[in-house]
């Protein structure tokens, strides 16, 4: 793996994660979030793998563990979030976030 | 010199995927183009030694979660109307805070000295994840088959139609 280091993937999961925080904040649409939550996490994934095949062998297999825990949980978020955003759009017509305020008072 | 252009490639396809995922103002557009981000990141899972990870991610982000965020899509968006339907607010704020944070990220990244053992070569890490599953964590995994439980009945009792008599 010559010329590959760590912080070519720890860089490349900064701009994925970036790229993933920029579309949670900037968008309206309730699943847009959600795509950026998926970016956000296979970011993590990235780093969790890539320190793992860096970090010799004591913890060889920890991080790739962690990543399938995080995919599970990705799996599950997604499930019961878009579970929501359906419920929100039989009941309101819409799924903008900033339209859905009937808690707000 | 090979892995080098193999990342770059794979990055390559998952930023400018990502980015469109990020940008696009066409809910549909953005849904599809995180497929490229999903399947360039299962790439880099290749390159990093960790083939389980590469077929989980085919199957269960690609084949599963991908697959329900685009039935969403076609349940909630009228489908004529889709040019406007992901629009963009507060674009200066949300890139100036992504924007400080990646810098300062970046600044730590490139000024820590990680430890950074040689990496062997990539051996098959099937055996090895079972044994981790069954071992140390099995524990958590017997949790996260109680998550999985409770987000499949949640899902149901959130999304399903009340019938009133």
């Amino acid at each position: 793996m010559a010329g590959l280091t760590l912080n070519h993937f720890l860089v490349l999961g900064l701009i994925l994660f970036l790229l993933g925080g920029y579309c949670v904040l900037a968008r309206r649409n309730a699943i847009g979030i959600l795509l950026g939550i998926e970016l956000i996490l296979n970011a993590a994934n990235i780093n969790y793998v890539a320190f793992s095949f860096y970090g010799g062998q004591a913890a060889k297999y920890d991080g790739q563990v962690f990543a399938i825990f995080v995919i599970m949980l990705a799996a599950a978020e997604a499930v019961i979030g878009l579970a929501i955003v359906l419920a929100i759009y039989q009941n309101l017509r819409t799924i903008d976030v900033s339209a859905t305020e009937s808690l707000s008072g | 010199m090979g892995p080098l252009i193999t990342f770059y490639a794979l990055a390559l396809l998952a930023i400018v995927s990502a980015a469109i995922t990020a940008f696009s103002r066409n809910i549909v557009h953005s849904a599809f183009a995180l497929f490229g981000a999903l399947a360039g990141v299962a790439g880099i899972y290749v390159l990093l030694g960790a083939d389980f990870l590469f077929i989980i991610q085919i199957f269960i982000y690609i084949g599963g979660i991908l697959v329900v965020t685009i039935f969403a899509v076609m349940l909630t968006q009228g489908i004529a109307d889709v040019n406007v339907s992901n629009r963009a607010v507060g674009v200066l704020p949300a890139l100036v805070t992504a924007g400080v944070a990646g810098g300062v990220m970046f600044y730590a990244i490139i000024h820590s000295s990680w430890y950074h053992a040689r990496p062997g070569s990539a051996t098959p890490t099937t055996y090895w994840i079972g044994d981790a599953f069954l071992g140390p964590y099995v524990l958590p995994f017997e949790v996260a088959s109680l998550v999985l439980l409770a987000a499949l009945i949640g899902a149901i009792v959130i999304s399903r139609q009340e019938v009133r008599e």
